[in-house]
């Protein structure tokens, strides 16, 4: 479904993707880990072309959406939610759910927003709440659900568990579990918290400076000792 | 320490330290603002010292001070309460309530008692400015673009009325959208290049653009006359029918029309309802698209561009509509006051002017309607309610947005309300569900 190719992305002199290849294919959930300023959202960011690589390709379906601007991305059908979260912080739940319903067909509206509010009861509680009010964890999911307001085939996932309590951490990666077997959304998920990203995806990728230096299947990524050493030990 | 108990307890032992370094603050601000005056003299500019003033000034702060903390220690400020849900659903309530009562008093007010021709005269100025204010409210409030030149599009209105009536002898109502055009065309020449910008940025480059608007008008000779301004701007008239005193006998003017009286007062009454309509269709459009996508759009970019980025809404067009429609009205209302005034010159079109246009803007609580009309008739109102103190009267109004401004940091009214609710929905699912429900 998404394919990338040899990908670079500078920003001015600074090379920060430094030809990158990685696959996610229909169905699946995808998870990228690597430390800070390993280039994972910056990874996230050329796949919506804000900024567009310098070499390389991305590939959606059978269209090559290197060049495209920003906005068509998202039309194709990728979505994403953004790290830090970024809801609209004086609009209200329902206005937030209105925004990310932007590229999507308005008929759809009504039951893209039941199908929202079953994932995530408490939004629908909070829905005329101003979203700067709501506390961290219910931030992350209307981040989430505004994302899935776009009717995206393919859902990218910024570090969804950034700043989160455990508890909640667990409630959004159940979440996202739900939404790759119920709704049939593709995700591609860029975490620093390797344990619970690597034992929710079906395959991961490990990103250092800019390159990507292993794959495999969730479970032989935790299993591997290097990846141990280096994002499991001592955290949990 | 003991030395801290010099006299009476220590509450007010801090309240004389705190006098002390006031005072010594005032002493050293009235030193050259009081102390120092130039005189004229025979060999020229002299110095005449007021040192009996400063003391004056000094021992009033001294005193003031004092009595404020003493004040203090009596009425204690009370913790501040949360604002309660039953506090802010009245607010809002009357708040829903006063719009229409003021539309209704607006409607109203030229058959007033107290109505003459200085009240019609100022309410026609607030009145513009009301309509300055909402149309900046699209680019400032909704949209978040801190626009500093927005005196620019007014200019670009009065002078295409100005203009294309002098030159082509069109009338005020074939201008209007002549004038609407061009201004929202000048929005875009803006947007453009700022597209990028943000912020600080942003205001710099549009205080840029309207200086040079302003500097183009007082160049470009041939086409505005330049300093001197265009004068002899048609006057408006009643769709087709002229405000004439003495028509032709075969031509008709609106007191023949109507078969009343001539009375000057008929066209400023005719100026006002003029406004008030073109005010409150600025209002109605702007209410109207914020319950639409572009306007949400408008109002998300102000919140979060990346955010938006992220959800496909595409930044340019956004910000170039926004940029359009808020030169749009403007356009209208320069070319509104170009046929009430009759003369236009580059001098009414100063930084000055987008100053008063933000400031109400601000003073309102961005993004709210009603909150503009307010702090329209205090800005613009207010100096004329305190004409009589002469030339204390900008000091009693500086004073009056400092006052606001405590009092209401964030504008006079800043909750925004969500422009949908779930109920919305409700509603439409129940309608259609309801003949479904009736079938046993």
């Amino acid at each position: 479904m998404l394919r990338i190719e040899g990908l670079h992305t500078f920003y001015g002199s600074i090379e920060a993707l430094r030809g990158v290849d990685l696959e996610v294919s229909s169905g699946e959930i995808v998870a990228l880990i690597g430390a800070n300023g390993a280039g994972k959202s910056t990874l996230l960011m050329t796949i919506c072309g804000q900024p567009h690589a310098a070499r390389g390709q991305v590939r959606f379906g059978d269209d090559d959406i290197t060049r495209w601007p920003t906005h068509e991305i998202i039309a194709a059908g990728i979505a994403q939610a953004p790290e830090g979260r970024r809801i609209f912080a004086r609009m209200s739940v329902l206005e937030n759910l209105l925004m990310g319903a932007t590229s999507a067909d308005p008929q759809h509206f009504e039951s893209d927003l039941t199908r929202v509010f079953t994932l995530f009861p408490i939004l629908k509680e909070r829905r005329d709440q101003r979203g700067g009010t709501l506390s961290g964890g219910e931030q992350q999911m209307l981040a989430i659900a505004r994302a899935l307001m776009s009717r995206p085939r393919l859902l990218l996932l910024d570090e969804p568990s950034l700043g989160l309590a455990p508890m909640v951490v667990k409630q959004i990666f159940r979440v996202i579990q739900e939404i790759n077997e119920q709704q049939r959304v593709t995700v591609f998920l860029v975490e620093q918290n390797a344990f619970h990203a690597l034992r929710l995806a079906h395959r991961g990728y490990v990103l250092v400076n800019g390159r990507v230096t292993m794959t495999g299947t969730g479970r032989e990524l935790l299993a591997n000792p290097d990846i141990r050493a280096a994002y499991l030990e001592g955290g949990h | 320490m003991s030395g801290a108990r010099l006299f009476g307890p220590a509450w007010l032992t801090e309240g004389v330290k705190e006098a002390l370094l006031q005072a010594l603050v005032a002493l050293i601000l009235a030193v050259p603002l009081i102390g120092l005056k130039t005189v004229q003299e025979p060999g020229g500019l002299g110095l005449q010292t007021r040192w009996p003033a400063v003391a004056i000034a000094v021992a009033c702060v001294f005193v003031g001070r004092l009595l404020l903390v003493i004040a203090r220690h009596i009425w204690p400020p009370r913790p501040k309460a949360a604002h309660s849900p039953v506090v802010a659903a009245r607010i809002r309530r009357f708040v829903r309530l006063l719009g229409p009562a003021t539309i209704a008093f607006a409607l109203l007010l030229p058959f007033l008692p107290f109505a003459d021709r200085y009240v019609l005269d100022v309410s026609i100025l607030v009145l513009t400015y009301v309509m300055l204010g909402w149309g900046l409210n699209i680019v400032v409030g909704l949209a978040g673009l801190l626009d500093l030149g927005y005196v620019a599009f007014y200019a670009v209105g009065a002078y295409s009325y100005a203009l294309f009536a002098a030159n082509f002898g069109l009338s005020f109502w074939a201008c209007l959208p002549i004038a609407g055009a061009l201004a929202a065309t000048f929005g875009i020449l803006l947007g453009f290049p700022v597209l990028r910008l943000r912020g600080d940025y942003l205001a710099i480059v549009t205080l840029g653009f309207g200086e040079m608007i302003r500097v183009i008008l007082i160049n470009w000779s041939s086409l505005t006359n330049g300093p001197r301004g265009i004068s002899g701007i048609p006057r408006p008239d009643f769709f087709g029918v002229p405000f004439n005193p003495s028509p032709a006998p075969d031509a008709s003017a609106f007191h023949t029309l109507f078969g009343i009286a001539y009375s000057p007062i008929q066209r400023v009454i005719f100026l006002y309802y003029l406004i008030l309509v073109l005010a409150l269709l600025t209002n109605l459009f702007t209410l109207r698209i914020r319950k639409l996508p572009v306007g949400r759009a408008w109002e998300a970019l102000r919140e979060d561009e990346i955010a938006c980025r992220s959800l496909g809404i595409n930044p340019t067009n956004t910000k170039l509509t926004a940029f359009a429609i808020g030169a749009m009205f403007a356009g209208f209302a320069g070319s509104f006051f170009a046929t009430r005034q009759g003369f236009i010159s580059p001098e009414s079109f100063t930084f000055l002017e987008s100053a008063i246009i933000l400031a109400i803007v601000v003073l309102g609580g961005m993004g709210s309607q009603v909150g503009i009309v307010i702090a329209a008739i205090v800005l613009i109102g207010g100096p004329e309610l305190v004409r009589e103190l002469e030339e204390y009267r900008m000091l009693a109004f500086g004073g009056l947005m400092v006052l606001i401004m405590v009092w209401r940091p964030r504008g006079l009214l800043a909750f925004r309300e969500p422009t949908i609710r779930l109920a919305d929905f409700d509603r439409t699912a129940r309608a259609r569900s309801e003949p479904a429900a009736t079938v046993p």
